[in-house]
């Protein structure tokens, strides 16, 4: 049976959606007659029509603060973020807007929007384009935030997102949704997969790679080479949900290895691996061997130029050198 | 004179011409109601009582009135920070507005939100919304609800003369024009966003509604101190939204007594004692009002001054309710975050949500 690659993972979800709930709407720019900028949303205009899959001007702060709005009379809109870093300039719509309302009306109402896109670096793309503002998003109580790893997760995380009744930013990665390493073996029948729940990508024993997004494509090729080049078992933790985060899967895998290297694209200061290390510190200080190490972006904007730029996120050695320095 | 023919001009149309005196006398009502809620906060403000801003309203209470007097159950209102108005307006307690500001669990937010915050979607009133213009897009957004779900309802969305210039309010009007929606921005020009007048902020011809002429929007700038004037021209953006589905911008002129907010420290220095006084002898609204009921036999001084006293006694009595009512408990501080924790659904019992332990 062929496999499903991450964006067509992304499109059987949307679209089923779409069916389940005529409240569902999907917007963005380029999303309908162009089909998506990254094809996302192929073929869904076509079929479901002006009304529910809607083309916008370039206008995030528009578009996306209207979608707010719209929920609280019970549309539910899907909005797309060709780059989550255009999310910068609709901050004050997508952080005081839709995370802040149901807290300052003390609970009557609530916001039950999806914003998706592409949060990674990696594509030469420059620094305005390559932001991963997971941690930026999940430091805002009332917001969720998850970053699905596998084309599995992404369908799963998505129908979740859309059925939920909280906001919650869906960070993908460009790299992932053509990639065969994130492609996944999808049965016919629908599921979901929980918000707030990390997952065992790859049993281990020795080593803790505790990782989100493409990083854990990364740790699950790092794992590859340390147990075949040095002998290291190494587990490998998916986060995929980063608020709420299963804090109980990432304390029993480092209770059981005893050592752990977090793999985060986001930059250091206050990345998401800095919240996950603080819970390491705070819950499991007994299990650990070693200090809690961290391969994340190095700490620049991001560089354009291809090669460096490689060098910049996590890559797969950067990660087994890390895993090395544990002694 | 020329105010004259155009008052009389207001009050012959159907609009208001169908208004029974207990209407008019209800106007009035709501007005003293929000000067009188709007006196008293301002009183125990200034007592200690109350944390943050106090933006107030007074001056511009035949807006919130006049306006609110045309929603039906599918029309929605949605304001920016100086909202103890509208909330009253659209049939808020004064009890729950006053607990609200004393930060107490009485009040219609929990004392989740503060004087910036009031909510009532039960009132269609969304919000209280504290930065300016980010309202804008989800006054829009309400707009695209309603068509989205085939109802036939207005959104109108307030904005204070400081808002035009945010982009937000922009994106707004494209957007509002572009998909046809029935949302209509109400400009409450006050002549000063904060402490800088409409002259030193805002680049525009004639006024400030004109430039929907950029996106080809219905515009329309009136006075927005008498309520058959108000009533008359909402009525009009109304029908524009609930017949056509078209957005309009319609910029009232209007006057605020006190500062921005209360701790507005140079509310004295960038206006003169003089131009305040003058818009109150000659064009405050409930004087205006009052004028005309007495005029129109409807009401007398008598009359007057018991629906005055009442309206002192229910802010009153609203203090004391927010005096005597509880602050929230600690425990009640990550409560009204997530819907689907407050609710424990499943998805709400998944993961950790909180961090501070």
């Amino acid at each position: 049976m062929a496999l499903t690659l991450y964006r067509q993972a992304l499109n059987r979800a949307l679209d089923e959606e779409l069916a389940n709930d005529d409240k569902v709407v999907i917007i963005g720019e380029e999303v309908a007659e162009y089909n998506g900028a990254y094809k996302v949303t192929d073929g869904l205009w076509k079929k479901w029509g002006d009304k529910r899959v809607v083309d916008t001007p370039i206008s995030e702060a528009g578009f996306i603060g209207m979608g707010i709005g719209a929920s609280m009379l019970g549309v539910r809109p899907v909005m797309e973020l060709m780059f989550f870093s255009f999310a910068y300039v609709a901050l004050d719509q997508m952080i005081n807007n839709a995370a802040c309302i149901r807290y300052m009306s003390g609970g009557s109402i609530n916001c039950p929007i999806v914003v998706r896109g592409p949060s990674n670096g990696g594509t030469s793309v420059g620094a305005t384009h390559s932001h991963t503002p997971e941690n930026l998003f999940a430091n805002i109580p009332g917001l969720k935030v998850v970053a699905p790893a596998t084309a599995h997760d992404a369908y799963g995380l998505m129908k979740s997102a859309i059925r939920d009744n909280d906001p919650v930013y869906v960070m993908e990665n460009t790299l992932l949704y053509g990639d065969s390493a994130a492609a996944s073996d999808l049965p016919d029948k629908e599921f979901t997969v929980p918000i707030g729940s990390a997952e065992v990508k790859k049993e281990g024993t020795d080593v803790s790679l505790i990782a989100h997004g493409r990083s854990v494509i990364v740790a699950l090729e790092a794992a590859k080479q340390l147990g075949e080049e040095k002998g290291i078992n190494a587990e490998v933790v998916d986060l995929r949900s980063i608020r709420p985060l299963d804090e109980e899967t990432i304390l029993k895998s480092v209770e059981k290895t005893n050592r752990a290297v977090l793999i985060d694209e986001n930059k250091p200061f206050c990345g998401v691996s800095s919240q996950i290390a603080a819970t390491i510190q705070e819950k499991a200080f007994d299990s650990l061997d070693a200090p809690v190490l961290r391969v994340t972006s190095i700490d620049a904007p991001a560089i354009y130029s291809p090669p460096l730029e490689k060098e910049q996120i996590p890559n797969v050695s950067r990660v087994v050198d890390m895993v090395q320095k544990l002694g | 004179m020329l105010e004259q023919i155009e008052s009389h001009k207001y009050s012959e149309l159907e609009v208001n011409k169908s208004l029974s005196n207990e209407d008019k006398i209800e106007f009035l009502r709501q007005m003293v109601r929000i000067r009188r809620f709007e006196e008293a906060s301002l009183k125990y403000y200034n007592a200690g009582k109350m944390g943050g801003f106090l933006h107030l309203y007074i001056g511009q209470e035949s807006i919130a009135v006049g306006t609110a007097s045309l929603c039906g159950d599918n029309d929605h209102m949605i304001t920016a920070y100086r909202d103890h108005g509208h909330a009253l307006a659209v049939g808020m307690s004064m009890n729950e507005c006053m607990a609200e500001l004393y930060g107490k669990k009485t009040g219609c937010s929990k004392g989740k939100g503060g004087s910036m915050h009031f909510f009532a979607p039960d009132k269609n009133f969304w919000g209280g919304h504290g930065i300016v213009a980010g309202q804008t897009p989800l006054g829009l957004g309400l707009a695209y609800g309603l068509k989205y779900n085939g109802e036939k309802g207005a959104a109108l969305c307030f904005l204070g003369d400081g808002a035009v210039n945010q982009g937000s309010f922009h994106e707004s009007l494209n957007l509002a024009q572009l998909w046809e929606l029935p949302v209509i921005y109400v400009i409450e020009n006050n002549g000063y966003s904060m402490g800088t007048s409409q002259k030193r902020s805002s680049a525009f011809n004639n006024c400030l509604a004109q430039r929907g002429d950029a996106y080809g929007i219905e515009w329309d700038v009136a006075k927005g101190n008498d309520i058959y004037e108000v009533r008359a021209k909402t009525k009009e953006a109304m029908d524009r939204a609930h017949n056509d589905s078209q957005p309009t911008i319609l910029e009232f002129d209007t006057y605020r007594y006190q500062g921005h907010s209360v701790a507005d420290a140079n509310t004295k220095k960038y206006r003169s004692p003089e131009e305040i006084d003058y818009y109150k002898e000659n064009y405050d609204p409930i004087s205006v009002w009052k004028k005309r009921l007495f005029e129109e036999s409807v009401i007398d001084e008598n009359s007057y001054k018991e629906l005055d006293d009442a309206a002192k006694s229910e802010a009153k009595e609203a203090v004391i309710f927010a005096e005597e009512s509880d602050f929230p408990d600690l425990s009640e501080i990550t409560d009204d975050v997530y819907y689907e924790v407050d609710n424990q659904t499943e998805s709400g019992k998944q993961g950790k949500y909180f961090f501070h332990d």
